[in-house]
């Protein structure tokens, strides 16, 4: 197929990039809220207190809904794979599309069990009703271990050759699993799910406790995710440090956009802050051999710049470097609260310690959706202006088709109203009695 | 049948799958539009809601299944598809994801305007969605979706005869689906009231569907003759009959009451329709595209067949399960407040300082073989040091946070007692 000419490729990214933002907040609590829902059940099951019995009645709704959602964003993506990208899965479909395929599978077993689950709560015994839980746990473990490696591939690509614009010797298996960058960006996708899920729940009863309600039934609400996100939060600064290592190896041309490095250069500077303009960081903070030391663990090490590759192969590089440097910032910012809650705890001194603390784990929730997106920004926008990395540029793999105006507009519009809507629901569930719930709300 | 043909029947099976389940949820919402005012209209309205509750989020990945399935297995066919047919996709797109979030929202919503407007959203995208989606498929089958990135007509491909025949009877097929599943679900329910309501309803959508698709040959004849010709005198002849008989036998069941039977019927009829679709249209994917061109290499083909078996093994039996669950109501011995386990038992089998130290001792592992350490093997173990830190930590930190939970309560002005 020939390429074609798609004035509207930006707004396609955007739209595609608006897609995915709405949608990942989601995928985190499809990964680990499900987890912390179990747990709070089987402690209610183990002490018999009907405290534990109520939470994990009260997050089952929440994550109900958030759930349903999700299955709305994920079909949007998933349907815009062909809508905006035919020729991306018209010439590759056949090396990455089995991941997407058996992540079908996954979620399937994740509705189907999520019914179960929901459907169960007076029909089943209580440990059967426990264990119909363990299949959507770990139906989003593989659920996000299939997207990401799918995106693993685009970035890392390998499994296939190309002759003629078509693919041959295509090995769908060892494409998708057999390769070295699945493993770093599994892993801090999934840490990341944990600390966003963590400190977003812990931080509705952290507002809720600044307002005055703080029962027992919140402070258990309130620890149980923040031990989560605390404990989660110093991991993910190690996870990032390691995907870090796989770019620069790999990647070159992604890190130097990342730190903002133009030329190539032998013990390279680490810039905080600033912006980029004509080959170096202006403005920024400067840190001796930095980079090249957490990059190659060498502080003599040779990092390559943007120069090394002809400017049409270039990211955009302000847009790659501040998202990243506001990904970093939050990340240890966020490590640093969870390693104070985790000091806290070590001394059993009481919450709440301060009024600041709790501002803090409010103020941390949506902080970490901020460096969830970003982190993501600094994968996908660092990846142009390739779709497979050195492979397919995005140009490539758009749509001929008109109307991607129309389309975005209409998307925004509708995930605008979805925005609302589900913050309509979030309270409406908010205020609920804490009594048994009403059978009607809980099958949605 | 060749090996490049099993994923497109694994499609198609998923496709007819889609339309039977997902097109009585649809169909449910045709109804609920239809439904009128007034305390009659609403009992018609919840009884509806409710057949759907448990199993709607299921149906939809059938659908899903359709697109990664075809993208991977006839990864050329899909691109032409999908950028030919944007439009009806990104319409039907639209629909899916207003009725999800209608239906999503229903169950938050208390007062009546609140409910009447989500109830509008939801019963309009409901016709919607399988319009968009049946006119997509008319279409493909009047050939009217050549290969190449958007090469055919972005609207006059599916605003065609075909196209349009087509979105009507998937809208007509929805509603006729829904009648006879509702019927079911009511007397199933012992209503009888709805019972025979649904079952007039079903009665007249399947004698209107059986109009239209006869009208829908005649209307191929015109605009589509080689699809015509396949279906009423060549090999795709069986698809048509069976889709008759059954759609006959159907209304003779709905007529003496005999619903389970008449389910299984009626989705044998749509069933029919795609089988024919397809012997008709076989071996052609695409105009000048064979479905042994479009086809993935063999190991992608290997690999997928391999994931939908894998997939069906484990699927098909917590299917099952779920429907059991839905239909019989509930398992035995249903909730019996959980036995506490013995104090003694409960006791953490280690001690918290224990879990603090190797909470401790993870995090080092972790560092020093993830951070610091450069090969596989070592990042390997690293990350099973941080696993046990978070793990550890966890049992570390917990129970003097719930039990500070618990002496929190204890304080006078505390809002436990409202937490109740």
């Amino acid at each position: 197929m020939a390429v074609v000419h798609q004035a509207y490729l930006l707004q396609a990214r955007q739209m595609q990039a608006l897609s995915f933002a709405v949608h990942i907040p989601l995928v985190c609590f499809g990964i680990a809220f499900p987890a912390m829902v179990l747990f709070v059940e089987w402690l209610h099951l183990r002490t018999g207190d009907e405290l534990y019995r109520t939470l994990a009645r009260r997050w089952t709704r929440v994550m109900v809904a958030l759930f349903a959602v999700g299955v709305i964003t994920g079909t949007v993506l998933s349907f815009e794979m062909g809508l905006l990208w035919p020729q991306f899965t018209s010439t590759f479909g056949s090396v990455f599309g089995l991941g997407f395929a058996i992540e079908g599978f996954s979620f399937f077993a994740e509705a189907i069990f999520l019914g179960i689950y929901v459907y169960g709560w007076d029909r089943l015994s209580p440990r059967a009703h426990l264990l119909s839980g363990v299949p959507v746990v770990l139906a989003g473990f593989t659920g996000s271990l299939m997207v990401i490696a799918v995106n693993a591939w685009m970035n890392h690509p390998s499994g296939f050759r190309l002759s003629g614009g078509h693919v041959v010797h295509v090995h769908p298996v060892a494409a998708l699993f057999g390769n070295s960058f699945l493993w770093p960006e599994l892993l801090h996708m999934y840490v990341a799910g944990y600390i966003v899920v963590g400190f977003l729940v812990a931080g509705a009863y952290a507002l809720g406790a600044l307002r005055g309600r703080f029962g027992r039934y919140e402070r258990t609400a309130l620890a149980i995710p923040l031990a989560v996100a605390a404990l989660a939060s110093p991991v993910q600064v190690l996870v990032g440090d390691w995907a870090a290592r796989d770019v620069a190896r790999d990647q070159p041309v992604k890190l130097a956009a990342i730190e903002g490095l133009g030329p190539t250069t032998r013990g390279a500077d680490e810039h905080l802050l600033g912006w980029y303009r004509d080959g170096r960081v202006r403005y920024g903070i400067g840190i001796p051999k930095l980079l090249s030391l957490l990059a190659f663990h060498n502080p003599d090490a040779t990092v390559q710049g943007l120069e090394a590759v002809p400017e049409s192969e270039r990211p955009p590089v302000n847009v790659v470097r501040i998202a990243f440097q506001l990904m970093v910032a939050i990340g240890t910012a966020l490590a640093l609260l969870g390693a104070l809650h985790l000091y806290r705890c070590a001394r059993r001194l009481p919450l709440p310690v301060s009024r600041w603390f709790m501002r803090a784990v409010v103020l941390a929730g949506p902080a970490s959706v901020v460096a969830l997106i970003s982190g993501w920004v600094v994968t996908e926008v660092g990846r142009q202006p390739w779709v497979v990395y050195h492979v397919m540029r995005t140009s490539e793999a758009v749509t001929g088709a008109g109307g991607i105006p129309v389309g975005y507009a209409t998307l925004a519009a509708l995930y605008a109203a979805v925005a609302v809507g589900v913050a309509w629901i979030l309270r409406r569930l908010a205020r609920a009695p804490l009594s048994e719930p009403e059978p009607r709300a809980e099958v949605i | 049948m060749h090996l490049y043909d099993l994923p497109l029947v694994c499609v198609l099976i998923g496709l007819a799958l889609y339309t039977v389940l997902a097109g009585a949820d649809f169909g449910a919402g045709f109804w609920t539009l239809l439904a009128g005012r007034g305390p009659a209209a609403r009992t018609v309205r919840e009884h509806a809601h409710e057949s759907i509750a448990p199993v709607w989020e299921a149906n939809h990945v059938w659908l899903i299944f359709v697109i990664t399935v075809t993208w991977t297995a006839y990864p050329r066919a899909f691109g032409s598809i999908a950028s030919t047919l944007a439009v009806p996709l990104a319409i039907a797109l639209v629909g899916i994801v207003l009725r999800g979030a209608a239906y999503a929202l229903l169950a938050g919503a208390v007062g009546a305007r609140e409910r009447a407007r989500l109830e509008l959203v939801f019963a309009t995208s409901s016709i919607l969605a399988p319009f968009a989606l049946g006119s997509a498929v008319g279409a493909i089958a009047s050939g009217r979706v050549p290969v190449g990135n958007a090469a055919g007509a972005l609207f006059s491909s599916w605003l065609s005869p075909t196209g349009i025949m087509l979105g009507v009877l998937a809208v007509a097929s929805c509603a006729y689906l829904a009648a006879v599943f509702l019927a079911a679900d009511a007397a199933r329910r012992g209503e009888p009231a709805i019972e025979r309501r649904f079952r007039a309803l079903a009665l007249a959508t399947g004698v209107a569907a059986g109009v239209l698709a006869a009208a829908g040959l005649a209307v191929l004849h015109g605009d589509a003759h080689h699809l015509y010709s396949r279906l009423v005198q060549g090999r795709a002849l069986p698809g048509p009959i069976v889709s008759a008989l059954a759609g006959a036998a159907t209304l003779e069941l709905v007529r003496r009451r005999r619903y389970e039977a008449a389910r299984f019927s009626a989705a044998l009829a749509v069933a029919a329709v795609i089988a024919g679709w397809a012997l008709a249209q076989s071996p052609a994917l695409l105009p000048g595209l064979s479905i042994r061109a479009a086809a993935a290499p063999h190991s992608t083909l290997v690999a997928v067949l391999v994931a939908i078996l894998a997939g069906a093994l484990l699927l098909f039996p917590s299917l099952g399960l779920l429907f059991s669950l839905v239909l019989r109501g509930r398992f035995e011995g249903a909730h019996t407040p959980p036995r506490p386990f013995a104090a003694a038992a409960a006791a953490t089998a280690f001690s918290e300082g224990f879990a603090a130290r190797l909470a401790g001792a993870g995090l080092v592992v972790g560092v020093g073989l993830l951070t610091i350490a450069e090969a596989s093997w070592e990042h390997a173990i690293g990350v099973a040091g941080l696993l046990v830190f978070v793990l550890a930590g966890f049992a570390a930190v917990l129970p003097g946070e719930l039990r500070a939970a618990e002496g929190g309560a204890e304080q006078p002005g505390g809002a436990g007692e409202r937490a109740r």
